[in-house]
């Protein structure tokens, strides 16, 4: 058995109309069903309104299905009594590093999710320096969070779900709103996450970060247009090109000068390069 | 200029002050500013001034810092010791065609400044000295018998955290949308009153929105770090009554005591 398993999943808004009366609107998924092992490290890309991040919502119950099933280490999102379980073992971090800190202090902060779980005072202090040193964000426990540049911020929202101590989390585009140093940061860290053993999802609009993962599930128009490994999408230009995406710059250059299609990484390329 | 208020904001420490039970310091700032009320000369300030200036001494919080928060109310002051000194009959000391200044006016107007600055003064030094957090959670544990009756005490401390982190975040937006309205001809500095408040309408829906927009995103985030209300919610610190804190409660009932008596003190009383 996988740990998330997601059958048959339908995703169906209501649209309101001008009289008032609900409609249904658009389906933002149609019949997806996907397993994702525990401790493996997946990115989900696709164009804007391809379903991406309501796929991600669906994993913690934030949005339920229409039809189908979501279920999360053996309990099904629609399972009201699970709910909180899910949500403490999956956690997320959002797009916006603003929007998702509640408190004006970091550590604070941080410890807002592990205090709605009802954990003891001494282990939540525990649980909240760790996930801090976790970040690299200890110095500055005591600091406002508005005192904070973005990719600190999107570093304490990290902290603030490691302390929950999920066996998964959910990156909703953490990368987004960042510069290039906040970015490459951020994805150490969840690369880092990922090697001590949590279930990484990653929705991304940067090819070269999902390229780092081990599995690419690409999404359009609500459906699953592929699920392969970076290696394989990535050598196939032709659904690259269908997907509406663009190529990791150093496969690019790989296409272009003609190298083999076994070298996967910046590494082999220098590799490669000097064996030359 | 929003910056420069010092009302809600904190500055890290550890002194004594900053370590007392928060409920102490939220209990000690409404006395402190009832007795305000209660003194009638300046036999009475000068009690309440040596009390404040050895808070503010014990808490090491730079002057500068606390000081900065009175140039924002600066105007409430000096409008304060205006009215008050050419408003006020009595003795008359100076007069020139319709001014005239009096005595018990002079002496009202430097009363009732002194009475304002060291209410904001103090009130901002509880802000100051105490985390945010601390201080819902102590508005919230001193509240809590009140959720009886039906007070949403823990909704209320959570509704206050979250104003005060966002104040930064809806002045940073602010300032955005202020500037993408210049950006596109929209003129907020030039024409009467009245086309000024009007030219403040393209800032306000967008900001309106845009804090929908916010609240939305922030009850998702909340929602998935499992937020569910205030029953099974623990707190990483507890807030525990400190011998120091007796010591406080004990200070601040002598304090109390020396501000009644301050009223007979043979001052000539001004109100």
């Amino acid at each position: 058995m996988s740990y998330i398993e997601i059958r048959n999943l339908t995703v169906q808004f209501m649209k309101i109309n001008e009289d008032g009366s609900e409609v249904p609107g658009r389906k933002a998924l149609e019949d997806i069903s996907l397993d994702i092992e525990k401790g493996s490290f997946v990115a989900v890309v696709g164009m804007n309104g391809s379903g991406k991040s309501t796929l991600a919502k669906c994993l913690n119950g934030l949005i339920l299905p229409t039809k189908g099933d979501v279920i999360v280490d053996g309990m099904n999102t629609r399972d009201e009594d699970h709910l909180w379980d899910i949500r403490s073992r999956v956690g997320m971090v959002f797009q916006n590093p603003d929007n998702q800190i509640v408190s004006s202090i970091v550590e604070d902060d941080v410890a807002f999710g592990p205090e709605n779980l009802g954990i003891e005072p001494a282990e939540i202090r525990r649980r909240v320096n760790q996930a801090l040193k976790q970040v690299g964000m200890y110095d500055q426990r005591l600091k406002g969070a508005h005192m904070l540049s973005g990719g600190q911020k999107q570093r304490i929202a990290i902290a603030g779900a490691v302390a929950m101590r999920p066996e998964c989390i959910i990156f909703d585009e953490p990368t987004a709103m960042l510069d290039p140093k906040g970015r490459e940061n951020v994805m150490n860290i969840i690369s880092e996450l990922n090697a001590d053993g949590i279930t990484a999802i990653l929705i991304t609009h940067f090819m070269s970060e999902a390229v780092e993962t081990d599995r690419i599930i690409v999404m359009n128009a609500g459906r699953v247009l592929c699920d392969r490994t970076p290696a394989q999408l990535f050598s196939d230009t032709e659904m690259i090109e269908r997907a509406g995406l663009e190529l990791p710059p150093f496969i690019e250059l790989r296409e272009k000068a003609g190298l083999p299609s076994d070298v996967t990484n910046l590494e082999k390329m220098a590799a490669y390069m000097n064996n030359r | 200029m929003i910056r420069d208020i010092t009302l809600g904001q904190y500055y890290p420490g550890s002194s004594p002050i900053h370590r007392l039970d928060a409920r102490v310091k939220i209990t000690a700032t409404m006395l402190y500013i009832v007795e305000l009320f209660v003194v009638n000369n300046f036999a009475g300030f000068l009690i309440a001034g040596i009390a404040l200036f050895t808070v503010i001494g014990l808490s090491r919080v730079p002057l500068k810092f606390i000081f900065r928060g009175l140039s924002a109310v600066f105007i409430i002051i000096f409008f304060t010791l205006i009215l008050n000194i050419f408003l006020t009959d009595g003795r008359v000391l100076w007069h020139w065609k319709f001014i005239t200044i009096t005595y018990e006016g002079l002496t009202r107007a430097v009363f009732m400044a002194v009475r304002l600055i060291m209410l904001i003064i103090g009130s901002s030094l509880l802000t100051l000295t105490t985390k945010p957090i601390e201080l819902t959670d102590g508005l919230e544990k001193l509240m809590s018998p009140l959720s009886k009756i039906g007070v949403p005490s823990h909704e209320i401390a959570l509704m206050m955290t979250i104003a005060l982190r966002f104040i930064p975040t809806l002045m940073e937006e602010t300032d955005k949308i202020i500037k993408a309205q210049q950006a596109r001809g929209a003129d907020f500095e030039s024409g009467n009153i009245i086309q000024r408040a009007k030219s403040l309408i393209p800032i306000l829906i967008p900001l309106f929105i845009s804090s929908f927009r916010i609240a939305q995103e922030l009850a998702l985030a909340m929602e998935a770090r499992c937020y569910h209300g205030g029953s099974g919610r623990t707190r990483m610190n507890e807030i525990h009554f400190h011998k120091g804190d007796a010591v406080a409660a004990v200070i601040l009932v002598l304090f109390l005591t020396l501000i009644i008596a301050s009223r007979r003190m043979g001052m000539p009383a001004i109100q």
